[in-house]
Order: C-alpha cells, then structure tokens, then sequence
C-alpha cells in the first residue's frame, strides 16, 4: 500500500513516550479582525477598505485610520509587496509557536500602501526583494500571513510554513467514505495521486457491482472497505478497525434524487436523503472524529482535515432538487458544529460546495457542470492550501456571490 | 386421528418434549448485513433493517439495554399479503391485521429444486416439474403451504444471495403457469421460497409480470420469502406456522416463520 515513490516514510513516532497533545495558536480576535480569516477560509487575502475616502488599513480596525468613518468594506488584494526587513523568532513565548519555532518573519511594503508582518517562506529573497503574501489559516482556523517569493520555486510546498498551515494528502492515510459514485472513485484516484500513502474506500451494497468499481478495487495503493453510513454498526466497526489511523477524511456518501417537495408523494425519499447525507455525517463525526482529533498533534504523522462534500444548494434552497437542499443544508449545519468541537484539537473541517456535478441525477440540469475528476483534483489542492471553504466551479462561486451580497435577493431569484 | 382435541395437544406436547417433533427456524436474524431487496432507483425503496442503541447501562439508561430499530415490511424473512399486489387490494381480509389467523398454521410440502437452481441461477419451476414432484410424494393437499427448496439461502455472501449483473438479479422462481395451477388446481394458502422474493429474479419480464405476486395475491394467497434451513424439512408431513405482526392495513412483515417436523426414529426417553 505504500507509495515508496514519493520518497521514504518519516520515522516513526517512539511508542514509550508520551503523545503529543494539541496546542493552539491564539484563536481569538474582534470581530471586524474576523474578516481576514473569512478571506482565508475561501483563499482570499483580503484588506480592508475605507468606503469613503478609499483609504486601505492593515490590522483590521473597527473604523477608518485616515478619515473615522465606519464605513469599512473587504477587498481582495493580490499581495503584492516590497520586504522591507526580515528577523527569525527562536523563542516564543505562545506555547503553539514555541513549539513550531524557529519562525522567520520579515516587513512586507504592500503595493498598496501598507505594511503587514508575515511569516517568511524559505525561497523568500533578502530585504527589498519582491514577494506576495497571502492569507492562511493556522492550526487555530485563524488567518496568518505568509510571504511567497515572487514566482513559484521548486518544491515550494515543502516549505514547513506551508505543511503547517496546509492539510496535503501526501504521506496520510486517507479515507473516502463511499467509492461507488464517480466522485468517489475519482476522489481516491487523486488522493493516490497526491501522494496519500493510504487509500481506504468505503463501499455498501456491494452486489450493486458500481460500473468502474471493480477497475478501483484492483488499483494498487486503493484498499476497499465495507462502509454503509446509514447503519451504525458499520460506522462503528470500521472506526474500529482503522478509526486511528485516519489522518484524512473524505465523506463522498451522498443520497441524490431530484424532487421538490410536492413533486415526490410522502417522506420516503427524503428520509433516504437526510439518513445518508445528514445522520451519515453524525454517525461519521461521532465514531471518527474523537479519536482524529486525538491524533491531531501526533508526529510524524497526525490527523489534519474532515471534508464534507456538500452542495451550494446547502445554502439556498434549489428547488428542483428541494428535499436534496435540505439535506446538504442539514448537513452544513451540522458540519458547523463538528468545526466547533474540533477547532481546539486543530482537526480542520473543510466544506465542499459544488454546483452541479456531471452525474446521472443532474441529467437534466443543463451545462456547465462540474466534472467528478475536476471536482476530485479542486479538492486535493483545497487540502494543501488548507482553506475551509471550497467553491469549486463557476456556478457554485456565482451562486456564492450572490448569497454573500444578499441571501434574500439568491431566495427570491430562485423561488421565482 | 379422531382424538379429541385436548389429547390432540397433549400427545403434541410430549411429542415436543421427547423430540419426537422438532421445532425447526426456519428465519433469518435479522440485521443491517442481510441484503433487502432493491427496485430500480426511480421507484420508492424497501428499507433495509436498521437498529440504534436507546442506552446500554450508559448515561442514556443506567441499567437497561435496548435499541430502536427500523426496516420496511418486506425486510428479512417476510410474509406477502394480498394488498402487496395490485391484484389483490380490493379483496377481503387481505391485509396482516385482518388475514384469518388459521391460515398462519397448516401443513407444509417442499419441493426439491435444489440441482436445477444448481444448474440454471434463472430457473423456473413449472407445472410438469410439480406433477412429477406428486407423483413421487403424493397430490399436494388443499390448503396446504408449498416451499420451494433450492438451498439458495446457503449463500452467505450477499453478493451471490443477490446475484446481480447489468441486467439485474438472478435467481429462481415459479413460472405464470405453475402458479395458477398451484392456486386453481391445488388450492395452496401460500407459496414461500428461500430468495429475496417469491418470483424469480428476472420475473418482471414474464407475462404477466411478477406472476408468484400477481396471481397467488389476486387469489387471496400468500407469500413467504427469505427463508432457510428447508433442507430439514420432509417433503410432506411438516406443519408450517407464520404469524406476521399484526400492523393496521400491513401489506407484509417480517416474522419469525416455525415448521414442527415429525422425527419418528425418535423413541420415548
């Protein structure tokens, strides 16, 4: 099962020792500070912007250094900067940090006027060489700033700033909850193809005998595991089996069917949506989710990220597809809740919002739509950037605008 | 034969305890592990046995266990009303809250079609397989209940019990005229078998469609399906009881299903 080629395993953790126990960065902040993490979770560096006299101000603050007006908005920034001056901080005093230490930091001039303090990626060239920075989040769900040299440099990933603040598959063990649709076949594909050193596959029903299933079933590196998410023994025992190895999981388990709420006589359907897509989520989050979040500070490998597959349906209701909303709304809810009692351990929730996705059920929804492996491939790379929200395509970002301007208007227009 | 009914249970009674009549299950355990039966998925869906934990001497109940559980009617071993069919909603008596409970005991034949299904997952039992089948054992008698033995519930695998492929499942069953002969010529009160249902896996291409369904329903007959363990009964001389559970308007449920089989090398203890 080892991907030998993607270089030799880390050395293993000394069982006799005691574990590692999660620290945090600090979590706290105001709430307009917020607005910077919120950039981040989408991957967004974003500054904010004084609506009346356009002046641009970092840290965050509750109202406009030039003129006092409380009239700040956010706007993305593409980071691009002059690092002024550069220092390593060897001796924290934040228990996370000392940790972590030693942190290079430098003074980045933004080409838009202001300066920020970022942490400093290896590649990053002397003082007043040019860089870009952008906005992760760190351990905490928090925003940080990090200097990028200029233009991509080889192996600009292996940078420990970006392992930390990312959640890539490479050298983890990786769990799709459901590997009979085609997200789910593909979605293993490109964790093996990130490097995961792990792949399990969950599948129910097997007699089903999922067309390309079998093809997965024989790819080295994919194990198949029986997994039926709507049954909690099944969760229950396979948490059992490999609960703490986990370092990544994937919830493709999705029940889809295409009715609004009168066109579909009785709660049958709908039952079968919410039992899978909602109790499958809370029965996943409740057998696995203990034991990663022990696992999140464990080195040389640790537990890093929980990803629901969602839909942008989950934040208006798409009538056509009505019952299947409410579902993915139930299960955004709650996977708001799994992010609150994770957050302390570190374990990252990262929320999928497709558009519609090029499969049987979305036939009749016209084009563009979203193709599994595209959708598979966005989320590997959601992973290793570390961001908490995806949207993945161009129906999903639109539709994201548009309930982030007005939710009332995105109701109106899709009631019409 | 002619004994009055108290002695009647009472030479049953000691029958049972010397063992001189065995009580065989005749059921699956019902669990989320045995497949339940599947339709296209355009059309509503049977669901498959569930069961979650109320307490289990935890916080939820300091010194009790129990569980909820959850299934469709037609999950595990499980009886057929009429009111299953369209053919037989208008009839009578037709639902498990209003089926004459005496039809639930009666006497059982089993036909052996363990070598065909052996050699043909799709087989079908016909009318000429039955004849010679009584020829053999005798004419089956009114009211009884017939089983069609094929060892399929062997199969623990659920994906040989389901047998699927690109054109859906395969597995046997009675064929359109076999049915109405056991139901006009015979005057069975059921017709029970060891796969996920009484027609044979690929019976919605028949004329008519589902024949076991349509015609034993129509008629105010009964089905059993999922059952195990017909390789310890005799081929006549059983007595089957298969009380379903007595939900409103029920078409159908899961159940405990008994044969009390006659072991007459059994002598008195």
């Amino acid at each position: 099962m080892s991907m030998s080629d993607h270089g030799p395993s880390p050395k293993r953790r000394n069982p006799v020792l005691p574990p590692r126990r999660p620290t945090l960065p600090p979590v706290a902040r105001t709430r307009h500070a917020l607005g910077l993490s919120a950039a981040a979770a989408i991957g967004e560096f974003a500054l904010q912007e004084c609506r009346e006299c356009g002046a641009v101000q970092y840290p965050p603050r509750e109202a406009c250094r030039s003129c006092l007006s409380d009239m700040l908005t956010w706007r993305p920034d593409n980071g691009a900067g002059t690092l002024l001056a550069s220092t390593v901080v060897r001796r924290p005093y934040e228990l996370y940090f000392r940790e972590h230490a030693p942190w290079p930091t430098g003074l980045v001039r933004l080409d838009c006027g202001v300066s920020v303090v970022a942490f400093l990626h290896r590649a990053c060239p002397e003082a007043e060489g040019r860089v870009r920075v952008r906005a992760y989040l760190d351990r905490a769900g928090r925003a940080v700033l990090v200097a990028l040299p200029e233009q991509e440099v080889p192996d600009m990933s292996e940078d420990p700033l970006l392992k930390a603040f990312g959640n890539a598959p490479k050298g983890r063990n990786v769990l799709v909850t459901d590997g009979r649709s085609d997200l789910g076949q593909a979605m293993a594909l490109a964790a093996l193809k990130a490097g995961a050193e792990t792949v399990w596959v969950g599948v129910s029903d097997p007699w089903k005998a999922p067309p390309g299933f079998k093809a997965l079933e024989e790819t080295p590196g994919i194990t198949v595991l029986s997994l039926d998410v709507t049954e909690g023994q099944s969760v229950e025992t396979l948490a059992g089996q490999i609960g703490g190895k986990v370092d990544i999981l994937i919830n493709t388990a999705e029940f889809h069917r295409t009715h609004s709420a009168l066109s579909r006589r009785g709660v049958e359907t709908a039952r079968a949506e919410m039992d899978v897509n909602y109790f499958g989520l809370l029965r996943l989050g409740q057998a696995f989710g203990p034991a990663m979040c022990s696992r999140a500070a464990e080195k040389p490998k640790n537990a890093v990220a929980w990803v629901n597959v969602l839909s942008v349906f989950a934040l208006a209701n798409y009538p056509q597809q009505g019952t299947f909303s409410a579902s993915k709304a139930a299960a955004l809810s709650l996977a708001q809740c799994l992010r609150a009692e994770f957050r302390s351990s570190g374990l990252r929730v990262l929320n999928v919002f497709p558009g519609p996705v090029d499969e049987d059920w979305n036939q009749l929804e016209l084009p563009p739509k979203l193709a599994p492996a595209k959708l598979a491939s966005a989320i590997v790379r959601a992973l290793e950037d570390g961001i908490e929200d995806l949207y993945p395509d161009p129906i999903a970002r639109d539709w994201h605008e548009r309930w982030r301007a007005d939710p009332k208007v995105l109701e109106m227009e899709l009631t019409a | 034969m002619n004994a009055p009914a108290d002695s009647t249970l009472a030479g049953l009674v000691a029958d049972l305890a010397c063992g001189r009549v065995e009580v065989v299950d005749l059921t699956h355990t019902l669990s989320p592990d045995f497949p339940q039966i599947v339709l296209p998925p355009e059309f509503g869906q049977c669901a498959p046995f569930r069961i979650e934990e109320i307490s289990r001497y935890d916080e939820r109940g300091a010194s009790w266990y129990w569980n909820n559980f959850s299934c469709g009617e037609h999950t595990g071993t499980h009886f057929d009303a009429p009111i299953h069919w369209v053919s037989g909603r208008n009839l009578p008596n037709n639902t498990t809250d209003t089926v004459p409970v005496e039809n639930f005991v009666g006497p059982v034949c089993v036909i052996d079609c363990v070598a065909e299904t052996e050699a043909d997952d799709d087989f079908l039992l016909t009318v000429d397989f039955v004849k010679r089948w009584e020829a053999e054992h005798g004419t089956i008698p009114p009211r009884a209940w017939v089983l069609m033995r094929t060892d399929w519930s062997k199969r623990g695998d659920p994906a040989a019990f389901q047998n699927y492929d690109e054109v859906g499942q395969h597995s046997p069953g009675p064929d359109p005229d076999c049915v109405r002969f056991l139901v006009d010529e015979r005057d069975i009160t059921g017709f029970g078998t060891e796969t996920i249902g009484t027609d044979a896996g690929q019976a919605a291409h028949l004329k008519p469609p589902y024949p076991a369904h349509f015609y034993l329903h129509a008629a105010n007959r009964y089905g059993l399906q999922c059952l195990r363990n017909l390789d310890q009964l005799p081929a006549t001389g059983a007595v089957l009881i298969c009380p379903p559970l007595k939900i409103r308007k029920g078409s159908g449920s899961p159940l405990r299903v008994l044969a009390l089989v006659p072991r007459p090398e059994v002598t008195d203890a």
